[in-house]
């Protein structure tokens, strides 16, 4: 599989390891200290503008290569690296002497750097990565299962047509559970959902639970890892909302900022209770997974308290399905 | 031979819940007439209810603001003749062992007819419970303490306390306002409050937030005693010879 060159991991992988392969050979080389920092200081001079031309070009063919068969654009990066290594050293030293030398050193930390990257993506492989997706899927807490059937067999009797929106709200919940999620989906779904888990909740929690979305200035079609949302919003409820008596304020906030989208959903800070940070930490752990495993080194979650409320920010880069 | 109906109190936070409950008792009323004295949605309002009617059997859920049920069961436990306790909970929250543990009874949600029933006939057999028991049970610390006096249950918030004093038998609870006979130990006390309570003496706990400041006596040449200086209280605490190296260390002097 084609490494992803635009993207920082995999950038910031292949610089450390050109630059340790060209680390190793220098001692390799020098068996004595006596010259080594001058060797050193020769090698970065060599190595490092091939290396960031490289991967220029790299970054900006990422689309066009992205469409190669596997064999070939191995032949399309080795030539590359083979090129650029030649013509900056034309352009340095102008002499052909050591020419084979640097090429031939290029291709072999160009062939490392494809081992390397193969590697890893065969220890994240589509099945492995998939079988740790599926089982990081979010689940919906037991806690909200009940406490929802619960609410419902509350007001069967007195409010049916409450009761049955709330069964059909309830149904598409878990029709959004089941399905296959894998797959980034864009935002407007994951939104719709947490309106319908917004939706259940209100049931029980009534006047007590008050969600305010600021979604305006965010592209609906940025993509998401699915169920990313929604967990948090649980979260929110939990200890922001049920542990007070009065009305308590959730905020969702969505915007784009540059080429990243932030997410943030705040709630007041619940009172303090060891037990039930468990399952929060437990929630955030597994959205942290997730979105390495969906944007690698791209996206982040922060979580932060200010004025006594509890807030957690999610960054990850603006895609949508038209890109 | 007719009895007089089972007389219930439900507590939950939240009003489908309640209702649920009480249609529940509703179709069980032909085979177990049961009278519903009130409706709480959380600790406090369930024994500021209990202070004016008697409940045979409180349902009481276990996760609520204010005050949640495992509290409201040990406030409870105090009374002379306490209602028979059954918690009902969402989910296996705690273990099943627990409940055992505390001799309390518990029902999970949704709950069905049937098991109500099963488990208000039990209810009036069961012995009940005790506060010991019952802090197996109690996800943190309470957030009152609670006195008995005629028959009422009167809270004193934690947070209202600036000093803790035995005395014989009982501890005296000093806050702003007046004083209160606590039906427990210093060392339990002392237990279940370590972030809020520091020994300054063996009969003596006095609370972080209340101190204002420290005084040596000043009669005394050398090492005189020193004191607690309390918060909006005329009266000084002796810090004992023993304590005042833990006391200095725990207000950080």
């Amino acid at each position: 599989m084609l490494p992803d060159f635009r993207n920082i991991g995999v950038v910031l992988r292949v610089l450390v390891l050109v630059n340790l392969l060209g680390l190793a050979t220098v001692f390799v080389q020098h068996s004595t200290v006596a010259g080594l920092d001058d060797a050193l200081l020769h090698m970065a001079g060599v190595l490092e503008l091939p290396l960031f031309v490289s991967i220029l070009i790299l970054y900006l063919l990422q689309p066009r290569l992205s469409g190669l068969s596997s064999r070939l654009w191995r032949l399309v990066l080795l030539a590359i690296v083979a090129s650029v290594v030649a013509a900056v050293w034309a352009l340095a030293t102008g002499g052909e002497e050591g020419l084979w030398r640097q090429i031939a050193w290029g291709l072999a930390a160009c062939g490392v750097c494809m081992l390397y990257l193969d590697c890893r993506n065969q220890r994240f492989s589509p099945a492995v990565t998939e079988a740790r997706l599926m089982a990081l899927t979010a689940r919906i807490r037991p806690h909200f299962l009940f406490n929802a059937l619960n609410g419902v067999l509350g007001v069967i009797r007195s409010d049916p047509r409450r009761a049955e929106r709330a069964l059909e709200e309830l149904a598409e919940l878990f029709r959004a559970l089941m399905r296959d999620n894998r797959n980034l989906v864009p935002l407007a779904d994951e939104i719709r959902l947490c309106e319908r888990y917004i939706e259940v909740e209100h049931l029980r929690l009534g006047e007590r639970l008050q969600v305010v979305w600021l979604l305006d200035g965010c592209p609906r079609d940025a993509l998401v890892p699915p169920l990313m949302l929604q967990p948090l919003l649980e979260n929110a409820v939990y200890h922001g909302v049920e542990s007070a008596s009065g009305p308590s304020q959730v905020v969702v906030r969505a915007r784009k900022r540059g080429g990243e989208i932030w997410l943030e959903v705040e709630n007041p800070l619940g009172k303090d209770d060891e037990r039930h940070h468990v399952g929060n930490r437990m929630a955030i752990a597994n959205i942290r997974e997730r979105l390495m495993l969906f944007f690698d080194l791209d996206a982040r979650l922060d979580k932060d308290v200010r004025d006594g409320r509890y807030r957690v920010t999610i960054r990850l880069p603006y895609r949508s399905k038209q890109a | 031979m007719t009895e007089a109906p089972l007389r219930i109190l439900i507590v939950d936070d939240e009003a489908p819940a309640r209702l649920r409950l009480r249609d529940l008792l509703g179709d069980l009323a032909a085979s177990l007439p049961t009278e519903i004295i009130g409706m709480a949605s959380n600790g406090v309002e369930a024994l500021r209810m209990l202070d004016s009617v008697d409940a045979d059997v409180v349902l009481t859920d276990i996760r609520m603001p204010m005050m949640d049920g495992v509290e409201l069961a040990r406030h409870l436990a105090r009374l002379e003749r306490p209602p028979a306790l059954v918690f009902t909970t969402a989910y296996d929250e705690y273990a099943v062992s627990a409940f055992e543990l505390a001799a309390a009874d518990y029902l999970l949600k949704p709950v069905r007819a049937e098991r109500l029933a099963d488990a208000l006939g039990r209810a009036c057999k069961r012995m009940p419970t005790n506060d010991r028991a019952l802090s197996v049970l109690a996800p943190g610390a309470r957030q009152h303490f609670s006195v008995t006096e005629r028959g009422r249950i009167l809270l004193v918030p934690v947070a209202d306390v600036l000093y803790l004093r035995a005395e014989q038998k009982y501890v005296t609870a000093i806050t702003r306002a007046r004083e209160f006979l606590l039906d427990e130990s210093l060392v339990q006390i002392e237990h279940e409050f370590p972030e809020r309570f520091v020994r300054i003496h063996r009969n003596c706990l006095v609370s972080r937030s209340a101190v204002a400041g420290v005084e040596r006596d000043p009669d005394e040449v050398g090492d005189g005693h020193w004191f607690i200086l309390v918060k909006g209280v005329s009266e000084r605490l002796l810090v004992s010879r023993r304590q005042w190296p833990v006391v200095r260390q725990a207000l950080r002097l």
